[in-house]
């Protein structure tokens, strides 16, 4: 108990982050080992994982360093198939699976982080919606050049090609031919390597990384760039880096939530990743609570789960789903409404039940 | 003389960004929100001029004219359901219930029309195409595409400089706070924004869905985007900004259509937009924003 006092207020708040994500780890072990767990659920666990990486991975740029991103599922596309096409490559090589995947998370989250730190240096530069603006026509061309790579091997060695007339020129030695990536019908032939043991060890890695970034000197920084840019510059903060140190975190961890994505489904297409997906990991971001790393968890679970559990209303599903969210936004944002949801519901406040107690208010001004 | 009728095209397919672009650029100059749903509100109003006019008891004016009826009043209720109430919430949580609004209207369409795609017929036969020269035909959809929406562009400008609501718009998009001292009644003047966004959104559904004739829940989606797009590039807030934007962003697409891949046009769409925003972080003809320490 006495360890328990001495603790700072943040480290103790992050004890009950890691604690909620222990506590599903212990559920998800119990309940499918217990065999109580329908296919559905087991299908979900990895697509949780991966939904929750990424929305503590784009609350640090949303969060922490205060700039809107609408091209994170572009930073996911580029680990995805960098990982993929790792792991197949390597598959003769290094046949030990737990060689072969965390390299695979090294490589994809690593090239991901390359592209961060290209796209952060002309996007950076610009503010508010115009960097939203710029970030999606990031993330659609990343999309839409992955969509017409053609990467295949033979004797001869590699052969690539962008655009399906080009790859049509190219003459393979048949017996020998692999295809890596076939443009728009992507990877087929990625091991299927991912489980929710994986996933969850990833969760809190992620964790640990960035909580321990936001509660550093230059987690620090860049909060104070987040609160007041000038007032940061003048005391002479380097705004530059530490945006692009956030940007660049940010766009590893999508990348190592791509890898763990595309090592889910045998099948891999870029179009996936459109600025749809992107805005889906922004949805949990918001609505979880804007700096809140617990909050995004929760959010990125409940709304993957969702559409899930509501299987039952069939075509209705993502019409609910819809209004949900609407009326979820609603009741959190509107001062009118908290009242009256407090003169109901009393204690319980549904505000604090959804963004968690220790989000930080001032987000995106 | 191939280069002129892709240029020709472009023009066409950029007015009807334009169009679009102007409901998302007046909306954001007014209201300070990304309305997401517009590109969905494109698409409703497709499916109500497709359905008007497939049941073959209108003629297609009256359809149009339904239409724009339905893409106005559905703007207005939109805004005062979900947009209203968070008059004095944070940007972002706006945003995402406008994209909350979008899921909701492809849905509704899903389930009211299904996914199939469907043949959104010619209105604009009556309209021959005009042979300029060997070789170069522009056909009439293009020419009522590029005509019509000339003539909005000038008829917007002018009830934005010459009418009243349109001077109450640019006080409310200058100073909301002023403006509503000075008597300007800020909810109604958002409420019209609304209605006027959602009826150009109407119209270019028409010339969007005459020109590339497949009409499903998600068809709104990447016009919607791309005229976002095209507001941005023009700077966002900006009419005339909106029109030369969504106009550019179309000739670019067609002639890399043309001449560089056909494939990768959306990538070079995006690509000269961000050379443009690097250029000129604020858009073609974006307001300089001087920040006060």
């Amino acid at each position: 108990m006495k360890n328990l006092n001495n603790m700072n207020k943040s480290t103790k708040k992050n004890m009950v982050t890691y604690g909620i994500v222990l506590a599903m780890f212990i559920f998800c072990v119990v309940y499918t080992t217990t065999g109580m767990a329908s296919h559905l659920f087991r299908g979900l666990l990895v697509p949780v994982c991966v939904n929750v990486i990424l929305a503590i991975s784009l609350n640090l740029t949303v969060g922490i360093l205060g700039e809107l991103s609408l091209g994170h599922a572009g930073f996911m596309c580029v680990g995805a198939f960098v990982g993929s096409v790792f792991s197949m490559a390597a598959e003769e090589t290094i046949t030990s699976v737990w060689i072969r995947f965390p390299l695979a998370f090294l490589v994809g989250g690593a090239s991901a982080a390359v592209i961060g730190l290209l796209v952060g240096v002309p996007v950076l530069r610009l503010r508010g919606d115009y960097l939203a603006i710029v970030t999606l026509a990031f993330g659609e061309i990343i999309k839409n050049i992955v969509n017409n790579i053609y990467l295949a091997t033979d004797v001869n060695g590699i052969h690539f090609a962008i655009g399906v007339e080009s790859y049509n020129n190219i003459t393979f030695d048949a017996a020998t031919k692999r295809v890596y990536i076939n443009g728009a019908m992507g990877i087929t032939e990625t091991p299927n390597d991912s489980n929710y043991f994986v996933g969850f060890a990833l969760i809190f890695i992620t964790l640990i990384v960035i909580l321990n970034l936001v509660h550093s000197r230059t987690g620090r920084a860049i909060m104070a760039i987040r609160d007041n840019r000038i007032a940061a510059e003048s005391v002479g903060i380097n705004i530059t880096k530490y945006k692009l140190i956030a940007f660049v975190i940010s766009a590893f961890f999508a990348g190592v939530a791509g890898v763990l994505y595309g090592h889910n489904l045998s099948s891999l297409v870029a179009t996936k990743f459109d600025y749809n997906y992107s805005i889906l990991i922004l949805v949990f971001v918001v609505l979880g609570g804007i700096g809140s790393m617990r909050g995004s968890i929760i959010a990125a679970v409940i709304l993957t789960a969702l559409p899930e559990l509501l299987r039952g209303l069939s075509d209705y599903r993502m019409l609910m789903y819809a209004i949900i969210l609407i009326v979820m936004m609603l009741v959190n944002n509107n001062e009118t409404l908290q009242m009256y949801t407090q003169k109901w519901f009393g204690g319980l406040n549904i505000k604090k039940l959804f963004t968690a107690a220790g989000s930080k208010k001032k987000g995106v001004s | 003389m191939n280069f002129l009728s892709y240029l020709i095209s472009g023009i066409s397919l950029g007015s009807v960004y334009a169009l679009i672009a102007l409901g998302y650029t007046m909306v954001y100059g007014i209201a300070k929100m990304l309305n997401f749903a517009h590109g969905d509100v494109i698409m409703i109003g497709g499916f109500v001029v497709f359905t008007a006019i497939s049941s073959s008891l209108t003629s297609p004016a009256v359809a149009i004219i339904c239409g724009i009826v339905v893409c106005t009043l559905l703007g207005v209720v939109i805004e005062k359901i979900a947009y209203k109430p968070l008059r004095n919430a944070t940007p972002l949580a706006v945003l995402i219930t406008a994209i909350g609004v979008s899921y909701l209207l492809q849905n509704v369409a899903l389930l009211v029309f299904g996914s199939a795609s469907k043949n959104f017929p010619n209105i604009f036969k009556w309209c021959p195409d005009w042979h300029v020269t060997e070789g170069l035909t522009v056909s009439g959809v293009t020419i009522i595409t590029i005509a019509v929406t000339m003539v909005i562009m000038i008829g917007l400008t002018l009830f934005i400089h010459f009418t009243k609501p349109g001077t109450a718009m640019q006080a409310v998009s200058e100073d909301r706070g002023a403006a509503q001292l000075m008597g300007v009644n800020v909810n109604t003047t958002i409420s019209l924004t609304f209605a006027i966004g959602s009826a150009l959104a109407a119209v270019a559904s028409v010339l969007l869905c005459s020109a590339y004739p497949l009409l499903n829940p998600y068809t709104g989606a990447m016009p919607g985007i791309k005229a976002f797009v095209a507001a941005v590039f023009g700077g966002i807030g900006s009419i005339p900004g909106a029109m030369i934007g969504g106009i550019l962003l179309g000739v670019i697409e067609n002639l890399s259509k043309a001449y560089i891949s056909s494939q990768l046009s959306d990538a070079i769409v995006f690509a000269v937009l961000i050379i443009i925003l690097s250029l000129k972080p604020t858009g073609i003809l974006g307001k300089k924003i001087s920040e006060k320490v």
